[in-house]
């Protein structure tokens, strides 16, 4: 069943058994000749040249595998060193992994983001560990004059019947002068040594013992330091700057202006901030200056009569609202969030007449580079990047607006800069996550199925608040997905789990609401949904997602939490399921009732992603989501009056903390499915279940969040 | 501008830096020790914390004036070689996901421990409830805290 074929070409290797200690080194060669275009059109090489991992085998018995992919703190740094080895079969404690800078041609998709890095990777990352220990094979069989059926290998060892054997330190130099195979079987699940375990991250040494990582942590000989003075709200426009008296500072270089900006530079970080301290600067408004009050007025008006544009329609809703026997509305509502990564922004450039040098944290290289490109007017092949490890990006670091303006400064000032922000620039900086109010509809017949479903998502800046062809759309017969949109000054960007981080949540309250008015169990409910839905299917005419394993997980959940089974007094359950970036996660929260508070105790997830590749990375991706989910539900907003972002540090913008987590139980669905995502599905349900706990417990609906302004003090531990 | 001399790690550093200088960066800026992480600029969320004759303090808001002679512990002198009960507990439960936060995390832990070789849930939490991590790696800290003590 897991038995698969390398599908690429032979000449898609690149064969040098000079690098690296006269070792083997594999990659993919599209460089090569400039065949690239040629090739492409051929239909049977189609994925050949997606061919994107590579690894060297060093004479010294270790071997050197290169992650293509940023690290965010999703673990793919480890995972994917991890699913080389294990089709090389290798000693994972003997694998040396290196983090490579952006090269757009020997790799594809070097993003980290959309919790795609590992179902794109997944079988290429295996075909480079097969072929590699193929060639290793035959230069074995090569060197005994024996057949290569007659050959095994364990752990980096290649040996054969007759008791001869040899490392592959020992073969690849003969191996590197092999024609790579084609058609390399790829190992059985069952087989399999390294995938599944519990594998620890690969940096954790230099993170605990405070080695330099992160961009944060670049410094180099002769660079200077730049902090950046934005305009204070959203709507406002530099008018006018005087820079004498932050010039006149100690250790301050230069005040330099660009676009609406005043950047300080100087030699070090406290300096430059001292500096930007006594910069004079005046704005004037250029658009409307928003204010929170504004965008809840604004939503009201676009609820009720805002021109709406049409994203789904099956049946007719209309006929089955008049014709219900009963109907059920609510009205959902989220606040803009900042993401709040932990290391605030910042990037290093180095501009000069033949090349430009990028090194710093960002979650896409590839769109980093052209656009500094584009800023400097100059080709793309005279920009690298280097990407360092980030300390956190949940979707801020998918812009690159920090590294342009150290691209920008360092032309200005014609030396090497490092840009950082501080927390503040950060959380009034933008790109937050929109704020969106949604309203539901369901008619229900008598005997409370579910006839129509109607949903009108107003966003502001979000692009499409909706996500029409997602559930319960092909379970339901008459369904309207409408969408509004706002359009804003305050910036905004792709937030962990894009519009279903809430979308998903509230979807799931809601049809808590319907199951109660239905008269029916919340869990069975759903079950039912599933088992009668025939799934839209996607511009590729495949579905956009599959009941049945919907189903699995509900099951999984309802088992492991013992949903259907008789509850403790005082102990309320609340359901929620999603399916986001291919995967599934149902997630039960449990809530508990003391001396008349309510505590969210414990959190069950039972979560489909396919074959899990690191045990702990996935556990650390699930459990880490559910704190990220509950926190940014309970506390999480971003206020604005006239423009201005009213929370600008953690002292006011609240995070969740240590003493404020429940307990979580992940179970993971068995199924052998090539693996999805895990960096945000188990987010999107989250507050869904949540709520609907909550709403068990003490009988009122969590609509809007944060939910801490809806709880009037009555929880406990989560406040 | 004032020269100041630091005892760090059980060495000594020379800075020349303003007074107001918070110790986080004269430590990352001026003397190349950069484990010890800018994350709030307030003393809210922890990422700088290091050891200030043994008891765990935040560099962002301390100005380096008022270090004078005590014993200042980042985590690069922690241990020699990165095997404090702490630092062993943080990689054997695979803490890190990002990974920014846990210089201040393990600082914290290990002043906590110090004093309270043996403490119990609460006094893990309020030792570390100052300490944020935006990945929430919470359940893993506090769990490699209950390990570290174990191997103390």
């Amino acid at each position: 069943m897991q038995s698969s074929s390398t599908t690429y070409s032979r000449r898609d290797f690149l064969k040098n058994s000079a690098l690296i200690g006269g070792g083997l080194f594999l990659g993919f060669d599209l460089l090569g000749a400039g065949k690239f275009n040629a090739a492409v059109a051929n239909p049977a090489l189609e994925g050949a040249f997606d061919f994107n991992a590579y690894l060297s085998i060093n004479s010294d018995g270790t071997a050197t595998i290169f992650s293509p992919n940023p690290e965010v703190g999703q673990g793919v740094k480890t995972s994917f060193p991890m699913t080389v080895a294990e089709e090389l079969d290798f000693d994972w404690t003997k694998v040396k992994v290196v983090q490579a800078p952006l090269d757009t041609i020997k790799f594809d998709r070097q993003v980290a983001g959309g919790s795609y890095s590992t179902p794109h990777s997944w079988m290429r990352l295996r075909q480079a560990g097969a072929t590699a220990r193929r060639m290793l094979m035959e230069a074995a069989a090569n060197r005994w004059g024996v057949d290569t059926h007659t050959l095994t290998t364990d752990n980096g060892v290649v040996r054969h019947v007759s008791g001869k054997q040899a490392t592959y330190g020992e073969l690849a130099a003969d191996a590197a002068q092999l024609t790579p195979p084609t058609d390399v079987p790829l190992k059985e699940r069952k087989d399999f040594k390294i995938i599944g375990t519990f594998v620890r991250g690969v940096d954790n040494h230099e993170i605990i013992t405070g080695k330099p990582l992160f961009g944060m942590d670049f410094y180099r000989e002769g660079m200077l330091h730049a902090m950046v003075q934005h305009p204070p709200a959203f709507g406002l426009q530099l008018k006018s700057f005087d820079g004498a008296a932050a010039k006149a500072m100690p250790g301050i270089v230069d005040v330099v202006s660009f676009k609406n900006n005043v950047a300080v530079v100087g030699r070090s970080t406290w300096e430059v901030m001292k500096a930007r301290e006594v910069l004079k600067a005046e704005y004037e408004p250029a658009a409307a200056l928003e204010s929170s009050a504004d965008h809840d007025r604004i939503f009201k008006q676009l609820m009720a009569k805002g021109e709406a544009q049409t994203r789904r329609k099956d049946g007719d809703t209309a006929a089955a609202f008049a014709a219900a026997a009963k109907i059920v509305e609510a009205e959902y509502q989220c606040p803009f969030l900042s993401h709040a990564p932990m290391e605030p922004m910042n990037f290093f450039a180095d501009v000069r007449p033949d090349k430009v040098e990028l090194i710093g944290p960002t979650q896409v290289p590839a769109s980093t580079r052209t656009q500094v490109a584009k800023l400097l007017d100059i080709p793309e092949e005279k920009v690298t990047v280097e990407m360092t490890r980030m300390g956190g990006g949940f979707g801020r670091r998918l812009r690159p607006d920090f590294a342009l303006e150290a691209a920008e400064i360092s032309n200005i000032i014609k030396a090497p800069v490092k840009v950082i922000w501080t927390r503040e620039d950060d959380m009034t900086g933008g790109i937050y996550r929109p704020a969106a109010r949604y309203r539901f509809r369901a008619a229900l017949d008598k005997a409370g199925n579910i006839t129509g479903y109607e949903l009108r998502g107003v966003g502001i800046n979000t692009g499409n608040p909706v996500r029409e062809h997602n559930f319960p759309a092909g379970a339901v017969p008459n369904v309207l997905i409408e969408s509004v949109e706002h359009s804003s000054p305050i910036t905004t960007g792709p937030w962990r789990a894009p519009i279903t981080n809430f979308l998903a949540g509230a979807e799931q309250t809601f049809l808590d609401e319907v199951a109660e008015a239905a008269g029916k169990d919340p869990v069975t409910m759903r079950l039912e949904l599933f088992r009668q839905a025939k799934p839209p299917l996607n511009n590729e005419g495949r579905p956009t997602y599959d009941p049945e394993r919907f189903i699995k997980t509900i099951e999984l959940a309802a088992e492991k939490s013992g949903w259907f089974k008789k509850r403790k007094k005082g102990v309320s359950l609340g359901f929620s399921i999603y399916y986001s970036h291919l995967s599934y996660v149902a997630q039960v929260a449990e809530v508990v009732k003391r001396k008349g508070k309510f505590t969210l105790q414990k959190v069950y997830c039972a979560v489909d992603c396919g074959i899990v590749v690191n045990m702990s990375g996935a556990l650390n991706q699930v459990v880490g989501s559910v704190v990220d989910g509950l926190g940014h539900a309970m506390y999480g907003q971003i206020t604005f009056k006239n423009g201005e972002p009213e929370q600008k540090n953690f002292n006011t913008y609240r995070l969740i903390r240590i003493h404020e987590i429940p307990e979580v139980e992940v179970h993971f669905v068995d199924n052998g499915i090539d693996p999805t995502g895990l960096g945000e599905p188990a987010l999107p349900p989250l507050s869904g279940a949540v709520a609907n706990a909550f709403y068990k417990a003490m009988g009122k609906r969590f609509r809007n969040q944060p939910f801490v302004n809806e709880a009037d003090g009555v929880m406990e531990g989560v406040l | 501008m004032a020269t100041y001399t630091l005892n760090i790690n059980g060495r000594e550093y020379r800075a020349d830096v303003a007074p107001d200088t918070p110790l986080l960066w004269v430590l990352r800026d001026h003397l190349g020790l950069v484990g010890t992480k800018y994350g709030c600029g307030i003393a809210a969320c922890g990422a700088c914390t290091v050891h200030l004759d043994g008891a765990a303090v935040r560099s962002c808001v301390l100005p380096v004036s008022s270090v004078e002679s005590a014993k200042v512990t980042t985590i690069e002198g922690l241990s020699e070689k990165g095997d404090h009960p702490v630092q062993r507990a943080w990689d054997e439960v695979d803490v890190p996901q990002c990974g920014y936060c846990q210089a201040g995390q393990i600082m914290s832990a290990a002043a906590l421990l110090r004093r309270n070789p043996n403490p119990n849930d609460e006094e893990i939490e309020l030792a570390m409830l100052g300490n944020l991590c935006r990945c929430g790696a919470y359940h893993r800290i506090r769990d490699a805290v209950k390990l570290a003590a174990k191997k103390i």
